[in-house]
């Protein structure tokens, strides 16, 4: 199946700054898709070369199987992309934007389509406001329609939760799941891990232009291979077998690190056989977030 | 096809809706200078003999505001959207580099043209103009608010900041506008600065359109057209060059 975005060992350099170096990916149709890393990473230089805004260095990058240079218009036909930045034609209103921006797809007519983005995005009553009148939360919602005018198959969001209230974020959430469980695949980059954790299938991670890790998001956390189980205990001190299981305590609290929840019962069973009574007991998983950290504090 | 057609409304749009600013400012501006003009020196300088002095600086304004606002049009579209960043909406667009060019460059010429007839119909309020020339006033026009259109497209995307754009304004454009035979005929300027007006495409550009009008000129206008169709296709090719290279568009 020919992949929806394959990247293949791309370069960027700006003078003396070596913003890729050597990526490759393979992102698959339906896929809901993070790209991380912290700033200068190199994820927004990915996205423009992926869009067209920026020109690489060597390598290659296709879109459904255009390549973004030399079948460029085929290319962006399939693509749509939010950018990071909220930005606005201040000369007109929604609907002029988004008729505009169908325009510039060969679009004729698609007001239908526009109406019902409109709708979906709660941005019906804006439809003759101008864009300098709206919201910063609104001007991200007409971002998304314009980035979806002409019903690309692979989008793209470049941060697209940056600044906005919890109630648009989850509504957008909702909708672009929507279009994922109607085919779309999505490439998202944010700085929210959360909702990398929540939403994606597979998780890329980019540090200094280069793709450190690669993996579902499943395999990612358990990967990382760091359940804690903290108990509270009615002891001062453990069994020597259990002690030298011990991670970490702090006062009556017990840290063991467990690969598997199935490790769990033989310890209970081992604490009841020694007498000690369990107080309390709690289950910490390692979220996404501790993955990046631990994954970025590695050399590359 | 659509994509350019719909580039083009978009610019022409873009400036029609602010035309106090884009369209009836220059057209005030320039009928300023001809009353102030007109009035001081109308009975006093004879630059063709049977031409009034009015009748003489009529082409030379409406050439001027035709320049000043092709070159304003695309240079100011350009250089705002960059700033304010939806440039990305047309450059995500599977827009060529010639739909993209062709859409500024005719949006530019469209507004440059369309003040000049502003400037050239309310001049017919003041003075007695005659059409001498019809095609020699269209030729020089269309020539002239395309090259400065294209001057415009390549200041636009070279420009970082709008100081720069200042500066290509007041040290470049005005200059050459107002330094060409606007005001004047070259042949009453001293030796010198009549050989450095013919280095300026300006003066060609407004000599060869004012012999439109009054069938009287510095140079022929086959000799303006010689200079100015090379200089203007010379512009275009620079335009797309520069487009086709992604030059600061797409770095």
């Amino acid at each position: 199946m020919t992949p929806a975005v394959r990247v293949s060992g791309l370069e960027k350099r700006y003078g003396s700054v070596h913003a890729l170096r050597g990526v490759d990916l393979d992102i698959q149709p339906g896929e809901f898709f993070a790209l991380l890393g912290p700033n200068g990473a190199g994820k927004t230089t990915l996205i423009s070369i992926l869009a067209g805004l920026t020109r690489a260095t060597s390598g290659q990058v296709q879109v459904m199987g255009h390549d973004v240079v030399r079948d460029y218009r085929a290319a962006r036909v399939k693509l749509g992309v939010v950018p990071q930045e909220l930005v606005f034609d201040p000369f007109f209103t929604v609907r002029e934007t988004l008729r505009f921006q169908s325009g510039y797809f060969g679009l004729g007519r698609n007001d239908d389509w526009i109406d019902e983005l409109l709708d979906n995005l709660g941005l019906t009553g804006k439809a003759d406001a101008n864009m300098r009148r709206l919201s910063g939360g609104m001007k991200r919602r007409v971002l998304v329609a314009q980035a979806l005018v002409h019903k690309p198959p692979v989008i793209v969001l470049d941060e697209p939760t940056a600044g906005v209230d919890v109630e648009l974020r989850q509504s957008l959430w909702a909708f672009i799941r929507r279009l994922n469980r109607e085919g779309h695949t999505i490439l998202l980059t944010t700085h929210y891990l959360d909702e990398a954790e929540a939403l994606c299938h597979r998780v890329a991670m980019l540090k200094e232009g280069r793709v450190v890790a690669l993996d579902r998001t499943e395999a990612l956390l358990d990967n990382a291979d760091e359940r804690m189980l903290e108990l509270r205990l009615e002891t001062d001190e453990l069994p020597p077998a259990l002690a030298a299981r011990l991670s970490g305590r702090a006062g009556d609290v017990y840290r063991f690190a467990l690969r598997d929840f199935a490790e769990a019962e033989p310890l209970l069973g081992s604490l009841r056989e020694a007498g000690i009574r369990i107080l309390d007991m709690s289950v910490r998983q390692t979220d996404l977030e501790e993955v990046f950290i631990r994954i970025m504090a590695k050399g590359t | 096809m659509t994509g350019f057609r719909t580039l083009f409304v978009k610019e022409i749009i873009r400036f029609w809706k602010v035309a106090f600013q884009t369209v009836m400012a220059p057209v005030l501006t320039a009928l300023l200078y001809l009353l102030i003009f007109a009035h001081v020196l109308d009975e006093h300088v004879e630059v063709y003999p049977g031409v009034s002095y009015t009748a003489f600086l009529m082409p030379g304004l409406v050439m001027m505001s035709v320049l000043q606002n092709a070159f304003a049009n695309s240079s100011s579209s350009l250089i705002q959207s960059k700033i304010t960043g939806n440039i990305v909406f047309v450059l995500l667009p599977p827009l060529s580099y010639l739909e993209f060019f062709a859409a500024y460059l005719l949006a530019a010429m469209a507004r440059g043209l369309m003040v000049g007839l502003g400037v050239l119909l309310a001049g017919f309020l003041f003075t007695d103009l005659t059409l001498a020339h019809p095609g020699w006033i269209l030729v020089f026009a269309v020539l002239s608010s395309a090259a400065f259109a294209c001057i415009g497209i390549m200041a636009g995307i070279w420009a970082d900041k709008f100081d720069h754009m200042a500066g290509i304004q007041n040290f470049v454009i005005v200059p050459l506008t107002f330094l060409s035979g606007v005001f004047y005929s070259i042949h009453s300027l001293p030796a010198f600065w009549q050989t450095v007006s013919h280095y300026n495409p300006v003066f060609y550009m407004i000599d060869g359109f004012r012999h439109g009008f009054h069938d009287v000129s510095d140079v022929s206008p086959v000799h303006a057209l010689a200079v100015i169709l090379p200089v203007t296709l010379v512009l275009c090719a620079l335009s797309l060059q520069m487009l086709r290279s992604g030059y600061k568009l797409r770095p």
